[in-house]
Protein backbone atom coordinates (compact mmCIF):
# COMPACT_ATOMS: atom_id res chain seq x y z
CA UNK A 1 0.00 0.00 0.00
CA UNK A 2 0.78 3.62 -0.69
CA UNK A 3 1.93 5.24 2.37
CA UNK A 4 0.44 9.17 1.72
CA UNK A 5 1.44 9.86 4.99
CA UNK A 6 4.80 9.31 4.65
CA UNK A 7 5.07 10.40 1.19
CA UNK A 8 3.64 13.79 2.63
CA UNK A 9 4.97 14.42 5.71
CA UNK A 10 8.60 15.39 4.98
CA UNK A 11 7.53 17.58 2.09
CA UNK A 12 5.55 19.71 4.54
CA UNK A 13 7.48 19.68 7.50
CA UNK A 14 5.09 19.72 9.97
CA UNK A 15 6.06 22.01 12.78
CA UNK A 16 4.98 20.18 15.64
CA UNK A 17 6.93 16.22 15.67
CA UNK A 18 4.12 14.18 16.26
CA UNK A 19 3.61 11.80 13.16
CA UNK A 20 -0.22 11.65 11.67
CA UNK A 21 -2.81 10.02 14.04
CA UNK A 22 -2.45 6.74 11.79
CA UNK A 23 -2.43 4.34 14.96
CA UNK A 24 -3.48 4.18 18.26
CA UNK A 25 -0.65 4.95 20.93
CA UNK A 26 2.00 1.90 21.91
CA UNK A 27 0.04 1.93 25.36
CA UNK A 28 -3.59 1.77 24.14
CA UNK A 29 -2.59 -1.14 21.72
CA UNK A 30 -1.08 -2.86 24.18
CA UNK A 31 -3.61 -2.49 26.43
CA UNK A 32 -6.21 -3.55 23.20
CA UNK A 33 -4.36 -7.02 22.61
CA UNK A 34 -3.90 -7.80 26.26
CA UNK A 35 -7.62 -7.62 26.23
CA UNK A 36 -8.62 -9.10 23.23
CA UNK A 37 -6.00 -11.89 24.30
CA UNK A 38 -7.35 -12.43 27.92
CA UNK A 39 -11.08 -12.56 26.76
CA UNK A 40 -9.69 -15.58 23.90
CA UNK A 41 -8.18 -17.37 26.95
CA UNK A 42 -10.99 -17.11 29.12
CA UNK A 43 -13.38 -17.90 26.71
CA UNK A 44 -11.61 -20.83 24.33
CA UNK A 45 -8.40 -21.88 25.34
CA UNK A 46 -9.04 -22.48 29.04
CA UNK A 47 -12.10 -24.51 28.15
CA UNK A 48 -9.61 -26.72 25.89
CA UNK A 49 -7.08 -27.12 28.80
CA UNK A 50 -10.07 -28.15 31.28
CA UNK A 51 -10.82 -31.01 29.27
CA UNK A 52 -7.99 -32.50 28.95
CA UNK A 53 -7.19 -31.73 32.53
CA UNK A 54 -10.59 -33.07 33.73
CA UNK A 55 -10.19 -36.56 31.05
CA UNK A 56 -6.19 -37.06 32.52
CA UNK A 57 -7.60 -36.14 36.16
CA UNK A 58 -7.87 -39.84 37.26
CA UNK A 59 -4.45 -41.03 35.33
CA UNK A 60 -3.92 -42.19 32.31
CA UNK A 61 -5.45 -45.87 33.42
CA UNK A 62 -8.97 -44.54 33.72
CA UNK A 63 -8.70 -42.58 30.67
CA UNK A 64 -8.12 -45.63 28.67
CA UNK A 65 -10.47 -47.32 30.10
CA UNK A 66 -13.03 -44.97 29.80
CA UNK A 67 -12.32 -44.98 25.49
CA UNK A 68 -12.08 -48.58 25.24
CA UNK A 69 -15.68 -49.56 27.01
CA UNK A 70 -17.30 -51.00 24.67
CA UNK A 71 -20.40 -48.53 25.34
CA UNK A 72 -17.93 -45.89 24.50
CA UNK A 73 -16.77 -48.32 21.29
CA UNK A 74 -20.56 -48.52 20.23
CA UNK A 75 -20.72 -44.96 20.57
CA UNK A 76 -17.55 -44.13 18.67
CA UNK A 77 -18.77 -46.26 16.07
CA UNK A 78 -22.39 -44.97 15.32
CA UNK A 79 -21.25 -41.86 15.53
CA UNK A 80 -18.89 -42.59 12.27
CA UNK A 81 -21.66 -44.70 11.11
CA UNK A 82 -23.62 -41.61 10.89
CA UNK A 83 -20.97 -39.17 9.24
CA UNK A 84 -20.37 -41.58 6.97
CA UNK A 85 -24.09 -41.73 5.73
CA UNK A 86 -24.87 -37.86 6.53
CA UNK A 87 -21.76 -36.41 5.06
CA UNK A 88 -21.73 -37.88 1.68
CA UNK A 89 -25.21 -37.23 1.01
CA UNK A 90 -25.21 -33.28 2.06
CA UNK A 91 -22.38 -33.09 -0.11
CA UNK A 92 -24.21 -34.53 -3.14
CA UNK A 93 -26.93 -32.10 -2.62
CA UNK A 94 -24.76 -29.29 -1.72
CA UNK A 95 -22.99 -29.94 -5.70
CA UNK A 96 -26.62 -30.25 -7.06
CA UNK A 97 -28.06 -27.31 -5.40
CA UNK A 98 -25.15 -25.40 -6.28
CA UNK A 99 -24.73 -26.20 -9.55
CA UNK A 100 -28.71 -25.35 -9.91
CA UNK A 101 -28.35 -21.84 -8.11
CA UNK A 102 -25.07 -20.78 -9.78
CA UNK A 103 -24.96 -21.96 -13.21
CA UNK A 104 -28.60 -21.04 -14.71
CA UNK A 105 -30.71 -18.07 -14.01
CA UNK A 106 -34.07 -19.10 -12.85
CA UNK A 107 -37.08 -17.31 -10.99
CA UNK A 108 -37.23 -17.43 -7.12
CA UNK A 109 -33.29 -18.84 -6.72
CA UNK A 110 -33.09 -16.25 -3.67
CA UNK A 111 -35.83 -17.61 -1.55
CA UNK A 112 -33.96 -20.86 -2.80
CA UNK A 113 -31.17 -19.89 -1.19
CA UNK A 114 -32.68 -18.77 2.09
CA UNK A 115 -34.60 -22.38 2.06
CA UNK A 116 -31.38 -24.28 1.76
CA UNK A 117 -29.86 -21.75 4.78
CA UNK A 118 -33.11 -22.79 6.86
CA UNK A 119 -31.60 -25.64 9.30
CA UNK A 120 -29.23 -23.08 10.91
CA UNK A 121 -32.02 -20.79 12.02
CA UNK A 122 -33.52 -23.53 13.15
CA UNK A 123 -33.12 -24.20 16.91
CA UNK A 124 -31.51 -28.24 16.99
CA UNK A 125 -34.15 -29.30 19.31
CA UNK A 126 -37.21 -28.68 16.33
CA UNK A 127 -34.53 -29.98 14.17
CA UNK A 128 -34.68 -33.36 15.91
CA UNK A 129 -38.11 -32.46 16.98
CA UNK A 130 -40.03 -32.23 13.54
CA UNK A 131 -38.64 -36.37 12.74
CA UNK A 132 -40.50 -37.42 16.32
CA UNK A 133 -44.20 -35.88 15.02
CA UNK A 134 -43.24 -37.57 11.84
CA UNK A 135 -42.30 -41.07 12.87
CA UNK A 136 -42.66 -41.15 16.79
CA UNK A 137 -45.15 -43.68 18.51
CA UNK A 138 -47.29 -40.94 18.14
CA UNK A 139 -47.20 -39.36 14.99
CA UNK A 140 -48.09 -39.29 11.87
CA UNK A 141 -46.55 -42.51 10.58
CA UNK A 142 -46.36 -43.99 14.25
CA UNK A 143 -48.93 -46.62 13.54
CA UNK A 144 -47.96 -47.67 10.37
CA UNK A 145 -44.36 -47.84 11.18
CA UNK A 146 -45.10 -49.99 14.19
CA UNK A 147 -47.25 -52.16 12.21
CA UNK A 148 -44.62 -52.94 9.22
CA UNK A 149 -42.03 -53.21 12.45
CA UNK A 150 -40.02 -50.24 11.15
CA UNK A 151 -38.32 -48.34 14.38
CA UNK A 152 -36.53 -45.08 12.87
CA UNK A 153 -37.22 -42.78 16.19
CA UNK A 154 -34.95 -44.46 19.60
CA UNK A 155 -33.26 -46.20 16.58
CA UNK A 156 -30.39 -45.01 14.04
CA UNK A 157 -32.14 -43.84 11.27
CA UNK A 158 -33.46 -41.04 13.35
CA UNK A 159 -30.10 -40.21 14.63
CA UNK A 160 -29.07 -40.28 10.60
CA UNK A 161 -32.04 -38.19 9.61
CA UNK A 162 -31.60 -35.71 12.14
CA UNK A 163 -28.06 -35.46 11.34
CA UNK A 164 -28.86 -34.80 7.57
CA UNK A 165 -31.00 -31.76 8.50
CA UNK A 166 -28.81 -30.07 10.95
CA UNK A 167 -25.56 -30.38 8.65
CA UNK A 168 -27.45 -29.83 4.91
CA UNK A 169 -26.65 -26.61 4.79
CA UNK A 170 -22.58 -27.00 4.61
CA UNK A 171 -21.50 -27.95 1.41
CA UNK A 172 -24.08 -25.88 -0.07
CA UNK A 173 -23.49 -22.89 1.38
CA UNK A 174 -19.80 -23.04 1.00
CA UNK A 175 -20.22 -23.59 -2.82
CA UNK A 176 -22.53 -21.32 -3.96
CA UNK A 177 -20.93 -18.04 -3.30
CA UNK A 178 -17.35 -19.56 -5.03
CA UNK A 179 -19.53 -20.78 -8.12
CA UNK A 180 -21.18 -17.59 -8.58
CA UNK A 181 -17.78 -15.75 -8.16
CA UNK A 182 -16.31 -18.19 -10.84
CA UNK A 183 -19.46 -17.68 -13.29
CA UNK A 184 -20.21 -19.83 -16.37
CA UNK A 185 -17.74 -19.03 -18.84
CA UNK A 186 -15.69 -21.83 -18.43
CA UNK A 187 -18.46 -24.66 -18.34
CA UNK A 188 -20.02 -23.28 -21.63
CA UNK A 189 -16.86 -23.31 -23.58
CA UNK A 190 -16.61 -26.97 -22.06
CA UNK A 191 -19.74 -27.90 -23.51
CA UNK A 192 -19.50 -26.00 -27.21
CA UNK A 193 -16.36 -27.92 -27.52
CA UNK A 194 -18.10 -31.03 -27.07
CA UNK A 195 -18.00 -32.22 -23.73
CA UNK A 196 -21.49 -33.95 -21.96
CA UNK A 197 -22.62 -32.64 -18.34
CA UNK A 198 -20.60 -35.42 -16.61
CA UNK A 199 -17.21 -34.68 -18.39
CA UNK A 200 -17.86 -30.99 -18.24
CA UNK A 201 -18.40 -31.31 -14.03
CA UNK A 202 -15.52 -33.39 -13.48
CA UNK A 203 -13.05 -31.57 -15.96
CA UNK A 204 -13.64 -28.38 -15.71
CA UNK A 205 -16.00 -27.54 -12.54
CA UNK A 206 -14.57 -30.22 -9.96
CA UNK A 207 -11.14 -28.92 -10.57
CA UNK A 208 -12.18 -25.45 -9.83
CA UNK A 209 -13.90 -25.79 -6.77
CA UNK A 210 -12.13 -28.83 -5.06
CA UNK A 211 -11.14 -26.61 -2.21
CA UNK A 212 -14.01 -24.57 -1.37
CA UNK A 213 -15.43 -28.66 -1.88
CA UNK A 214 -13.43 -30.14 1.02
CA UNK A 215 -13.97 -26.93 3.21
CA UNK A 216 -17.81 -27.78 3.22
CA UNK A 217 -17.51 -31.22 3.67
CA UNK A 218 -14.80 -30.64 6.60
CA UNK A 219 -17.13 -28.54 8.54
CA UNK A 220 -20.19 -30.79 7.58
CA UNK A 221 -18.31 -33.81 8.99
CA UNK A 222 -17.66 -32.00 12.43
CA UNK A 223 -21.30 -30.61 12.78
CA UNK A 224 -22.11 -34.57 12.37
CA UNK A 225 -20.02 -35.76 14.56
CA UNK A 226 -20.46 -32.82 17.46
CA UNK A 227 -24.41 -32.68 17.18
CA UNK A 228 -26.37 -33.38 20.33
CA UNK A 229 -29.66 -31.26 20.13
CA UNK A 230 -31.36 -32.66 17.33
CA UNK A 231 -29.77 -36.34 17.79
CA UNK A 232 -30.70 -36.05 21.44
CA UNK A 233 -34.46 -35.93 20.42
CA UNK A 234 -34.47 -38.58 18.49
CA UNK A 235 -32.07 -41.08 20.51
CA UNK A 236 -33.67 -42.39 23.65
CA UNK A 237 -30.25 -42.68 25.02
CA UNK A 238 -30.11 -46.20 24.22
CA UNK A 239 -26.56 -47.66 26.06
CA UNK A 240 -24.48 -49.23 23.46
CA UNK A 241 -27.46 -48.84 20.76
CA UNK A 242 -28.11 -45.24 20.21
CA UNK A 243 -25.97 -43.32 21.92
CA UNK A 244 -23.70 -41.22 19.58
CA UNK A 245 -20.33 -39.97 21.33
CA UNK A 246 -21.65 -36.51 22.15
CA UNK A 247 -24.70 -38.47 23.97
CA UNK A 248 -23.07 -40.97 25.28
CA UNK A 249 -20.90 -37.87 26.90
CA UNK A 250 -23.89 -36.21 28.28
CA UNK A 251 -24.68 -39.71 29.56
CA UNK A 252 -21.55 -40.49 31.67
CA UNK A 253 -21.36 -36.66 32.63
CA UNK A 254 -24.96 -37.74 34.50
CA UNK A 255 -23.70 -40.76 35.84
CA UNK A 256 -21.22 -38.47 37.94
CA UNK A 257 -18.56 -40.21 35.63
CA UNK A 258 -16.49 -36.80 34.69
CA UNK A 259 -13.50 -38.57 34.30
CA UNK A 260 -14.63 -40.79 31.74
CA UNK A 261 -17.04 -38.29 30.15
CA UNK A 262 -14.51 -35.93 29.97
CA UNK A 263 -12.05 -39.05 28.15
CA UNK A 264 -14.70 -39.53 25.49
CA UNK A 265 -15.27 -35.64 25.32
CA UNK A 266 -11.37 -35.60 24.66
CA UNK A 267 -11.71 -37.34 21.88
CA UNK A 268 -14.01 -34.74 19.92
CA UNK A 269 -12.10 -32.23 21.01
CA UNK A 270 -9.36 -33.96 19.56
CA UNK A 271 -11.38 -34.18 16.13
CA UNK A 272 -12.44 -30.31 16.57
CA UNK A 273 -8.71 -29.79 16.63
CA UNK A 274 -7.73 -31.66 13.73
CA UNK A 275 -10.38 -29.78 11.79
CA UNK A 276 -9.17 -26.29 12.54
CA UNK A 277 -6.07 -27.69 11.83
CA UNK A 278 -7.22 -29.08 8.19
CA UNK A 279 -9.10 -25.70 7.57
CA UNK A 280 -6.58 -23.41 8.22
CA UNK A 281 -3.96 -25.45 5.97
CA UNK A 282 -7.22 -25.52 3.18
CA UNK A 283 -7.48 -21.62 3.61
CA UNK A 284 -4.01 -21.17 3.29
CA UNK A 285 -3.19 -23.24 -0.03
CA UNK A 286 -6.55 -22.23 -1.28
CA UNK A 287 -5.10 -18.61 -0.63
CA UNK A 288 -2.04 -19.11 -1.60
CA UNK A 289 -2.21 -17.72 -5.14
CA UNK A 290 -2.41 -21.14 -6.77
CA UNK A 291 -3.60 -21.31 -10.08
CA UNK A 292 -7.20 -23.28 -9.05
CA UNK A 293 -8.04 -20.73 -5.84
CA UNK A 294 -11.29 -19.23 -5.73
CA UNK A 295 -11.29 -15.42 -6.38
CA UNK A 296 -11.61 -13.23 -3.19
CA UNK B 1 -40.15 -33.07 -10.71
CA UNK B 2 -43.50 -31.16 -11.99
CA UNK B 3 -41.59 -27.85 -9.77
CA UNK B 4 -38.53 -28.45 -11.89
CA UNK B 5 -40.73 -28.42 -15.17
CA UNK B 6 -42.20 -25.66 -14.32
CA UNK B 7 -39.30 -23.51 -12.66
CA UNK B 8 -37.90 -23.92 -16.70
CA UNK B 9 -40.47 -21.88 -17.85
CA UNK B 10 -38.95 -19.04 -15.53
CA UNK B 11 -36.03 -20.24 -16.34
CA UNK B 12 -33.18 -18.26 -18.86
CA UNK B 13 -32.07 -20.30 -21.73
CA UNK B 14 -28.49 -21.65 -21.19
CA UNK B 15 -26.30 -24.15 -23.22
CA UNK B 16 -25.19 -26.04 -19.81
CA UNK B 17 -26.86 -29.22 -19.45
CA UNK B 18 -28.13 -30.58 -15.87
CA UNK B 19 -30.89 -28.25 -14.76
CA UNK B 20 -33.62 -30.08 -14.33
CA UNK B 21 -31.46 -33.25 -13.26
CA UNK B 22 -29.69 -30.74 -10.56
CA UNK B 23 -32.85 -28.30 -9.11
CA UNK B 24 -35.31 -31.85 -9.54
CA UNK B 25 -32.42 -33.08 -6.98
CA UNK B 26 -32.12 -30.25 -4.51
CA UNK B 27 -35.81 -29.52 -4.69
CA UNK B 28 -36.58 -33.28 -3.73
CA UNK B 29 -33.74 -33.29 -0.97
CA UNK B 30 -34.43 -30.37 0.58
CA UNK B 31 -38.10 -31.12 0.49
CA UNK B 32 -37.90 -34.73 2.02
CA UNK B 33 -35.16 -33.59 4.95
CA UNK B 34 -36.28 -29.96 5.84
CA UNK B 35 -39.53 -28.64 4.46
CA UNK B 36 -41.92 -31.57 4.43
CA UNK B 37 -40.77 -32.15 8.18
CA UNK B 38 -40.88 -28.59 9.06
CA UNK B 39 -44.29 -28.07 7.41
CA UNK B 40 -45.73 -31.03 9.08
CA UNK B 41 -44.73 -29.23 12.08
CA UNK B 42 -46.80 -25.77 11.12
CA UNK B 43 -50.06 -27.83 10.37
CA UNK B 44 -49.51 -29.67 13.44
CA UNK B 45 -49.67 -26.57 15.04
CA UNK B 46 -52.50 -25.72 13.03
CA UNK B 47 -54.54 -28.84 14.01
CA UNK B 48 -53.87 -27.64 18.12
CA UNK B 49 -57.07 -26.34 20.12
CA UNK B 50 -56.63 -22.37 20.07
CA UNK B 51 -57.75 -22.02 23.98
CA UNK B 52 -54.89 -24.99 24.60
CA UNK B 53 -52.66 -22.94 22.38
CA UNK B 54 -52.60 -19.52 23.99
CA UNK B 55 -52.98 -21.39 27.58
CA UNK B 56 -49.40 -22.83 26.17
CA UNK B 57 -48.17 -19.74 25.14
CA UNK B 58 -49.03 -17.37 28.45
CA UNK B 59 -48.40 -20.13 31.13
CA UNK B 60 -45.65 -18.55 33.46
CA UNK B 61 -43.35 -21.88 32.79
CA UNK B 62 -43.36 -20.50 29.53
CA UNK B 63 -43.08 -16.90 29.39
CA UNK B 64 -40.02 -17.25 32.40
CA UNK B 65 -38.12 -19.65 29.43
CA UNK B 66 -38.90 -17.22 27.21
CA UNK B 67 -37.08 -14.37 29.19
CA UNK B 68 -34.34 -16.86 30.20
CA UNK B 69 -33.55 -17.18 26.25
CA UNK B 70 -33.87 -13.92 24.99
CA UNK B 71 -32.68 -12.10 28.07
CA UNK B 72 -29.02 -14.33 28.12
CA UNK B 73 -29.28 -14.11 24.39
CA UNK B 74 -29.02 -10.49 24.42
CA UNK B 75 -26.95 -10.09 26.96
CA UNK B 76 -24.47 -12.48 25.22
CA UNK B 77 -24.82 -10.99 21.41
CA UNK B 78 -24.24 -7.51 23.03
CA UNK B 79 -20.92 -9.27 24.77
CA UNK B 80 -19.87 -10.88 21.74
CA UNK B 81 -20.30 -7.82 19.46
CA UNK B 82 -17.91 -5.41 22.11
CA UNK B 83 -15.46 -8.32 22.09
CA UNK B 84 -15.65 -9.36 18.66
CA UNK B 85 -15.41 -6.65 17.33
CA UNK B 86 -12.17 -5.65 19.49
CA UNK B 87 -10.77 -9.26 18.83
CA UNK B 88 -11.52 -8.69 15.04
CA UNK B 89 -9.66 -5.53 15.37
CA UNK B 90 -6.45 -6.48 17.22
CA UNK B 91 -6.17 -9.55 14.37
CA UNK B 92 -6.35 -7.27 11.26
CA UNK B 93 -4.70 -4.23 12.09
CA UNK B 94 -2.00 -5.09 15.32
CA UNK B 95 0.82 -8.03 14.36
CA UNK B 96 1.80 -10.01 17.37
CA UNK B 97 3.38 -13.25 18.21
CA UNK B 98 0.97 -16.22 17.50
CA UNK B 99 -1.60 -14.10 15.90
CA UNK B 100 -2.13 -16.77 12.93
CA UNK B 101 -2.89 -19.54 15.60
CA UNK B 102 -5.22 -17.12 17.34
CA UNK B 103 -6.82 -16.32 14.01
CA UNK B 104 -7.40 -20.26 13.78
CA UNK B 105 -8.55 -20.66 17.22
CA UNK B 106 -11.58 -18.11 16.81
CA UNK B 107 -13.17 -21.10 14.71
CA UNK B 108 -13.20 -23.43 18.09
CA UNK B 109 -16.90 -23.11 18.88
CA UNK B 110 -17.92 -23.78 15.28
CA UNK B 111 -15.94 -27.02 15.19
CA UNK B 112 -16.21 -27.85 19.21
CA UNK B 113 -19.29 -30.00 20.12
CA UNK B 114 -21.42 -28.45 21.99
CA UNK B 115 -22.20 -31.02 24.74
CA UNK B 116 -18.13 -30.45 25.54
CA UNK B 117 -18.12 -27.01 25.14
CA UNK B 118 -20.67 -27.55 27.82
CA UNK B 119 -18.95 -29.49 30.21
CA UNK B 120 -15.93 -27.71 29.51
CA UNK B 121 -17.50 -24.39 30.79
CA UNK B 122 -19.23 -26.27 33.75
CA UNK B 123 -16.07 -27.60 34.88
CA UNK B 124 -14.13 -23.82 34.58
CA UNK B 125 -16.79 -21.67 36.32
CA UNK B 126 -18.45 -24.13 38.94
CA UNK B 127 -17.05 -22.95 42.39
CA UNK B 128 -14.12 -25.17 42.81
CA UNK B 129 -13.18 -24.96 38.93
CA UNK B 130 -10.20 -22.71 37.81
CA UNK B 131 -12.11 -19.52 37.23
CA UNK B 132 -15.20 -20.16 39.32
CA UNK B 133 -13.48 -20.10 42.30
CA UNK B 134 -12.23 -16.79 41.96
CA UNK B 135 -15.53 -15.29 41.54
CA UNK B 136 -16.78 -17.58 44.56
CA UNK B 137 -14.23 -15.25 46.62
CA UNK B 138 -16.11 -11.71 44.84
CA UNK B 139 -19.28 -13.33 45.91
CA UNK B 140 -20.31 -14.11 42.12
CA UNK B 141 -22.08 -17.44 41.03
CA UNK B 142 -21.60 -18.23 37.56
CA UNK B 143 -22.39 -21.95 36.84
CA UNK B 144 -25.88 -23.14 37.59
CA UNK B 145 -26.99 -19.63 37.34
CA UNK B 146 -28.30 -17.72 34.36
CA UNK B 147 -24.99 -15.62 34.30
CA UNK B 148 -23.94 -19.77 33.02
CA UNK B 149 -26.19 -19.50 30.63
CA UNK B 150 -24.58 -16.11 29.39
CA UNK B 151 -21.16 -17.82 29.30
CA UNK B 152 -22.04 -20.65 27.22
CA UNK B 153 -23.92 -18.15 24.76
CA UNK B 154 -20.74 -16.03 24.69
CA UNK B 155 -18.72 -18.93 23.48
CA UNK B 156 -20.81 -20.36 20.96
CA UNK B 157 -21.67 -17.16 19.41
CA UNK B 158 -17.91 -15.22 19.39
CA UNK B 159 -17.22 -16.39 15.86
CA UNK B 160 -20.44 -15.20 14.08
CA UNK B 161 -18.98 -11.71 15.39
CA UNK B 162 -15.15 -12.09 14.34
CA UNK B 163 -15.42 -13.55 11.19
CA UNK B 164 -18.34 -11.23 10.17
CA UNK B 165 -16.52 -8.13 10.88
CA UNK B 166 -12.72 -9.19 10.29
CA UNK B 167 -13.32 -9.40 6.17
CA UNK B 168 -14.82 -6.09 6.23
CA UNK B 169 -12.11 -4.42 8.31
CA UNK B 170 -9.59 -6.21 6.19
CA UNK B 171 -10.83 -4.71 2.95
CA UNK B 172 -11.46 -0.73 4.39
CA UNK B 173 -9.38 1.47 2.50
CA UNK B 174 -6.58 3.05 4.55
CA UNK B 175 -6.53 6.32 2.65
CA UNK B 176 -9.59 7.67 4.21
CA UNK B 177 -7.67 7.03 6.98
CA UNK B 178 -4.93 8.90 6.14
CA UNK B 179 -7.00 11.60 4.30
CA UNK B 180 -9.02 12.42 7.97
CA UNK B 181 -5.41 12.65 9.46
CA UNK B 182 -4.37 14.61 6.99
CA UNK B 183 -6.88 17.20 7.33
CA UNK B 184 -6.13 17.26 10.97
CA UNK B 185 -8.80 14.71 12.75
CA UNK B 186 -7.51 13.70 15.80
CA UNK B 187 -7.02 9.31 16.03
CA UNK B 188 -10.19 9.00 18.35
CA UNK B 189 -12.19 11.33 15.41
CA UNK B 190 -10.64 8.93 12.58
CA UNK B 191 -11.89 5.80 14.51
CA UNK B 192 -15.95 7.32 15.11
CA UNK B 193 -16.31 8.58 11.99
CA UNK B 194 -13.47 7.10 9.59
CA UNK B 195 -13.80 3.59 10.29
CA UNK B 196 -17.04 2.82 12.35
CA UNK B 197 -19.74 3.60 10.05
CA UNK B 198 -18.49 1.24 7.34
CA UNK B 199 -17.94 -1.56 9.60
CA UNK B 200 -20.96 -1.13 11.72
CA UNK B 201 -23.51 -2.97 9.64
CA UNK B 202 -21.00 -5.92 8.92
CA UNK B 203 -20.96 -5.59 13.40
CA UNK B 204 -24.80 -5.36 13.70
CA UNK B 205 -24.67 -8.88 11.26
CA UNK B 206 -22.74 -10.55 12.98
CA UNK B 207 -24.43 -9.68 16.35
CA UNK B 208 -27.76 -10.83 15.28
CA UNK B 209 -26.17 -14.07 13.86
CA UNK B 210 -24.58 -14.58 17.21
CA UNK B 211 -28.51 -13.55 18.74
CA UNK B 212 -29.82 -16.07 16.17
CA UNK B 213 -27.80 -18.84 17.06
CA UNK B 214 -28.10 -18.15 21.04
CA UNK B 215 -31.77 -18.12 21.23
CA UNK B 216 -32.33 -21.79 19.42
CA UNK B 217 -28.47 -23.28 21.54
CA UNK B 218 -29.36 -26.59 23.47
CA UNK B 219 -26.29 -28.84 23.72
CA UNK B 220 -23.53 -26.00 25.72
CA UNK B 221 -26.15 -24.37 28.10
CA UNK B 222 -28.26 -27.49 29.22
CA UNK B 223 -24.74 -28.41 31.03
CA UNK B 224 -23.83 -25.11 32.77
CA UNK B 225 -27.71 -23.44 33.11
CA UNK B 226 -28.90 -25.90 35.90
CA UNK B 227 -32.07 -26.14 34.55
CA UNK B 228 -34.19 -24.67 37.24
CA UNK B 229 -37.88 -24.21 36.28
CA UNK B 230 -38.69 -20.17 36.01
CA UNK B 231 -34.78 -19.17 36.87
CA UNK B 232 -32.83 -20.82 34.23
CA UNK B 233 -34.91 -23.28 32.14
CA UNK B 234 -34.27 -22.04 28.01
CA UNK B 235 -37.10 -22.53 25.94
CA UNK B 236 -35.34 -25.49 23.73
CA UNK B 237 -35.37 -27.33 27.18
CA UNK B 238 -38.95 -26.86 27.75
CA UNK B 239 -39.61 -28.16 24.40
CA UNK B 240 -37.48 -31.71 25.08
CA UNK B 241 -39.21 -31.84 28.20
CA UNK B 242 -42.62 -31.55 26.76
CA UNK B 243 -41.70 -34.23 24.16
CA UNK B 244 -40.07 -36.27 27.04
CA UNK B 245 -43.31 -36.24 28.63
CA UNK B 246 -45.48 -37.03 25.52
CA UNK B 247 -46.82 -33.51 25.64
CA UNK B 248 -46.70 -33.37 22.07
CA UNK B 249 -48.90 -29.99 21.52
CA UNK B 250 -46.86 -28.11 24.61
CA UNK B 251 -43.82 -28.95 22.14
CA UNK B 252 -45.65 -27.92 19.39
CA UNK B 253 -46.51 -24.43 20.83
CA UNK B 254 -43.40 -23.74 21.80
CA UNK B 255 -41.52 -24.78 18.74
CA UNK B 256 -43.97 -23.19 16.90
CA UNK B 257 -42.93 -19.31 18.68
CA UNK B 258 -39.61 -20.09 18.25
CA UNK B 259 -40.06 -20.75 14.28
CA UNK B 260 -41.65 -17.54 13.96
CA UNK B 261 -39.01 -16.36 16.24
CA UNK B 262 -36.35 -18.04 13.71
CA UNK B 263 -38.22 -16.74 10.25
CA UNK B 264 -38.15 -12.86 11.54
CA UNK B 265 -34.53 -13.29 12.77
CA UNK B 266 -33.70 -15.03 9.12
CA UNK B 267 -35.49 -11.85 7.64
CA UNK B 268 -33.46 -9.43 9.51
CA UNK B 269 -30.21 -11.14 8.54
CA UNK B 270 -31.31 -11.51 4.96
CA UNK B 271 -31.97 -7.64 4.63
CA UNK B 272 -28.75 -6.92 7.42
CA UNK B 273 -26.47 -8.40 4.55
CA UNK B 274 -28.13 -6.69 1.61
CA UNK B 275 -27.56 -3.76 3.43
CA UNK B 276 -23.38 -5.10 4.38
CA UNK B 277 -23.10 -5.72 0.40
CA UNK B 278 -24.32 -2.37 -0.74
CA UNK B 279 -22.46 -0.48 1.87
CA UNK B 280 -19.03 -1.88 0.71
CA UNK B 281 -20.46 -1.87 -3.03
CA UNK B 282 -20.83 1.80 -2.37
Amino acid sequence: MVDLAARIEPRHARPQASPLPLRESRWLRAVLIGTALLFLLLFLILPLAAVFTEALREGVRVYFAAITDPEAVAAIRLTLVTAAVAVPLNMLFGIAAAWAVTKFEFGGKNFLITLIDLPFSVSPVIGGMVFVLLFGLQGVFGPWLMAHDIKIIFAVPGIIIATLFVTLPFVARELIPLMQQQGTAQEEAAWILGANGWQTFRRVTLPNIKWGLLYGVLLCNGRAIGEFGAVSVVSGHIGGLTNTMPLYVEVLYNDYAFAASFAVASLLTLMALATLALKTVLEWSAGGGRPDAPIH
Amino acid sequence: MAAAVSARSLKQPSVIPGFGLTLGFTLSYLGLIVLVPLGALVLQAGGVDADKFWNELVSPRTLAAFRVSFGTAIGAALVNGVFGLLVAWVLVRYRFAGRRLVDALIDLPFALPTAVAGIALTALYSHDGWIGQWLAVLGVKVAFTPLGILVALVFVGLPFVVRTVEPVLRDLDREMEEAAALLGASRRHIVARVILPPVLPALITGTTLAFARAVGEYGSVIFIAGNMPGISEILPLLIVIKLEQFDYDGAIVLATLMLVVSFALLLAINMLQAWTRRRQGG
